[in-house]
């Protein structure tokens, strides 16, 4: 469903990302690992419209997306999260969760000064779709408070929450797990797993977490220096001897 | 450190002596046809010095008194402490709400002529704020010129009424749309900018369209305004003590009652109080709706916004729009209520003014913006023979609020949302 084709981004005189393909298949969960500063990040701002890349196509399902700007392509259900949380920090829990879903609640203004039914419906809708993804991400219980007051763990986890409302076909997780305990990147673990194979979306994963990787991806790019140095199954890459060389070995 | 404060304060001690003293000192004196310059006398000199003086020691304790300041007991302990059960509070807070609603549309029948007249500009200051909040408070878009709405509002009626003779009545969705409108066109273009070059981009456009109303002279009439704007009718009666258009009925011989003049303000007031309110409800209702908070995510975090499906140009713009067309509804009001508008009546400090009522009363507030505009406009009248010091007042209060309480009077509080767990 995503193709990218010798994607190439260029900062002046860095070639941050240099001829990197990938592909994802529907029901897939693919990782791409790196040290810091690979571009892996950049790969996904590429992806998900935050830059033009200065090179190469990205498609997905089928229609060049490169480009494009970045609210087009989350509409299209490619929807990212980000190294760093970014939480509406002073806006509620559940406040976070309708703000992703303001499609789904795309009615003109009138009708939802004056409430007609229509809207009220699917107001409901919304506010159900939300509680259920709370409630998945064991977060129900907080829907009013403050996001930005919310444990690290919980932040990283409303912020999946949040993409999930929005009803994505590809999910890209950018170090999910980073800062994460040992328990809490367990249950990551199974909520990323449970996504492909309950809610039907693909995952692109960054994560630097090693077991979590192995684990869960159908496959795995690595990339070093903004150049692709080997792609394949878990098995594959273990073995491959330029990323133990590179990436596995020093660490 | 100390060295370094202290050569900081001596330098703010001294950009106070070289700019005080040839402003407050010196004098031009016009002695027939020659203009001599004098020099200052000696109280002015050592007010000059004593200021520098003061200057000098605020700057070199700087972190002391700043520190002071904020350990000074809190104005509102009360607001620190667990906050009631939500849905009493909500009940309470409805309560108090109409009850002061009811309260202010009988008050008007026992007070003076004056307080009334006084009453209906609070009211417009308070749509003015109101919709300013939706730009400033909700959205975070710094718009200081947001009185240019507002001029648009009040000219619309001026000019429609002068050339086609249209009632307050159809000038009132009128002049809101046109400044929504203007709000619309002027906002495409400026509002890829952001913050500082915002703020200063809007200040420019404020000025350009109070600077097009003062020189545009065939249409506006320039700096001598526009008079004659009619007062509302109500179903066709009017106000006055005779009748002046043709076909309406006068409100006191429909009634039987003698004329007063009274009459006409009571019920400008409670014109401007139905608008209030009517704008009140719709922006709170707004900010319940998708597009409400929308214009908060994007203020929260632009790039999560984004990346989440929402559109930055049409998020900011509806922002805008809706704003301006508060502003264009409370221009009509002031219009109609002035009977005479010119280009003096918009100026910056207009802006200023609407814009220190949304940060006073806590921006994204409307309770605590209500309060600040009865504050912001009642308290000069209150004080007259301070008002050469009213913008300095104006300035401390502003100084002394970003101090203690930087969220505004009273900070715009989260609605509870009560969700059912799914199956
Ligand atoms: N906007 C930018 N401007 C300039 N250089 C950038 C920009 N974004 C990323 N880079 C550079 O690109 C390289 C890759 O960064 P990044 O994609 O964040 O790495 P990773 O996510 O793999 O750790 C780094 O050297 C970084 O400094
Ligand atoms: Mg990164």
């Amino acid at each position: 469903m995503l193709e990218v084709q010798n994607l190439s981004m260029r900062f002046g005189g860095l070639l941050a990302v240099d001829e990197v393909s990938l592909d994802v298949q529907e029901h897939e969960i693919v990782s791409i690992i790196g040290p810091n500063g690979a571009g892996k990040t950049t790969v996904f701002n590429c992806m998900s419209g935050f830059y033009k890349p200065t090179g190469g196509k990205i498609l997905f399902e089928g229609k060049e997306v490169q480009g494009k700007p970045d609210y087009k392509i989350s509409r299209l259900g490619m929807v990212r999260t980000f190294q760093h949380v970014r939480l509406f920090s002073q806006m509620t829990v559940v406040e976070n969760l309708l703000v992703a879903q303001h499609r789904h609640l795309n009615t003109n203004l009138i009708s939802g000064l004056i409430k007609t039914p229509s809207y009220r419906t699917k107001e409901q809708k919304s506010l159900d779709r939300a509680a259920y993804w709370l409630d998945r991400v064991g977060l129900l219980d907080l829907a009013n408070r403050e996001a930005g007051n919310l444990a690290y763990g919980q932040q990283r986890r409303l912020e999946i929450a949040r993409c999930m409302v929005t009803e994505p076909k590809l999910l890209m997780l950018d170090e999910p797990a980073a800062g994460l305990n040992p328990a809490e990147t367990k249950e990551l673990n199974q909520l990323i797993i449970s996504l492909k194979e309950d809610y039907n979306v693909s995952v692109v994963l960054i994560e630097h977490d090693m077991s979590l990787v192995m684990d869960i991806s159908d496959r795995i790019n690595v990339i070093n220096q903004g150049r692709p140095l080997a792609s394949g199954t878990p098995e594959e890459i273990r073995q491959n001897d330029d990323v133990i060389k590179a990436y596995l070995g020093e660490a | 450190m100390a060295a370094n404060n202290f050569r900081h304060a001596l330098f703010c001690a001294f950009i106070t002596l070289i700019i005080s003293y040839p402003i407050i000192g010196f004098n031009l004196e016009a002695q027939g046809i020659n203009v001599t310059l004098t020099g200052a006398d000696a109280t002015t000199i050592v007010m000059v010095l004593l200021a520098a003086v003061i200057v000098f020691l605020f700057q070199m304790f700087r972190e002391q008194i700043m520190g002071g300041l904020k350990s000074i007991p809190h104005p509102l302990p009360q607001s620190n402490k667990e906050p009631m059960a939500e849905n009493r509070r909500a009940k309470i807070e409805s309560w108090v709400l109409t009850g002061i609603v009811v309260l202010a549309l009988f008050w008007p029948f026992f007070v003076s002529r004056g307080s009334v007249d006084l009453a209906t500009l609070v009211l417009i200051y308070v749509m003015l704020a109101l919709g300013l909040n939706v730009v400033v408070g909700l959205a975070g878009l710094l718009d200081l010129g947001y009185v240019a709405f507002y001029a648009v509002g009040a000219y619309t009626f001026a000019l429609l009424s002068q050339y086609t003779g249209i009632s307050f009545w159809l000038a009132l969705p009128i002049g809101a749309l046109l400044a929504a409108l203007f709000g619309l066109v002027l906002g495409f273009p400026v509002l890829r900018l952001r913050g500082d070059y915002l703020a200063i981009v809007t200040l420019g456009f404020g000025e350009i369209i109070r600077i097009l109303l003062n020189n545009w002279t065939t249409l506006t009439g320039g700096p001598n305004g526009i008079g004659g704007i009619p007062d509302p009718t109500l179903f066709g009666m009017e106000f006055g003590r005779r009748v002046k258009e043709e076909g309406n009925t006068s409100f006191h011989e429909t009634f039987g009652i003698a004329y007063s003049g009274e009459h006409k303000v009571i019920f400008l007031y409670l014109i401007a109080l139905v608008l209030a309110v009517f704008t009140a409800l719709v922006i709170r209702r707004f900010m319940r709706m998708p597009v409400g908070r929308a214009w908060e995510a994007l203020r929260e975090d632009e790039i999560a916004a984004r990346s989440l499906g929402l559109s930055r140009t049409a998020v900011k713009l509806s922002a805008f729009t809706i704003g301006a067309f508060f502003a264009g509804f409370a221009g009509t009001v002031f219009a109609s209520k002035q009977g005479f508008i010119s280009p003096e009546s918009f100026v910056f400090l207009e802006s200023a003014i609407i814009l220190a009522i949304v940060v006073l009363g806590g921006m994204g507030s409307q309770i605590g913006v209500v309060l600040a505009a009865i504050a912001v406009t009642i308290l000069p009248e209150l004080a007259r023979e301070f008002s050469e010091y009213r913008m300095l007042i104006f300035g401390a209060a502003m100084v002394l609020m970003m101090v203690w309480r930087p969220q505004g009077l009273m900070p715009m509080r989260r609605i509870h949302i009560e969700l059912k767990r799914q199956e």
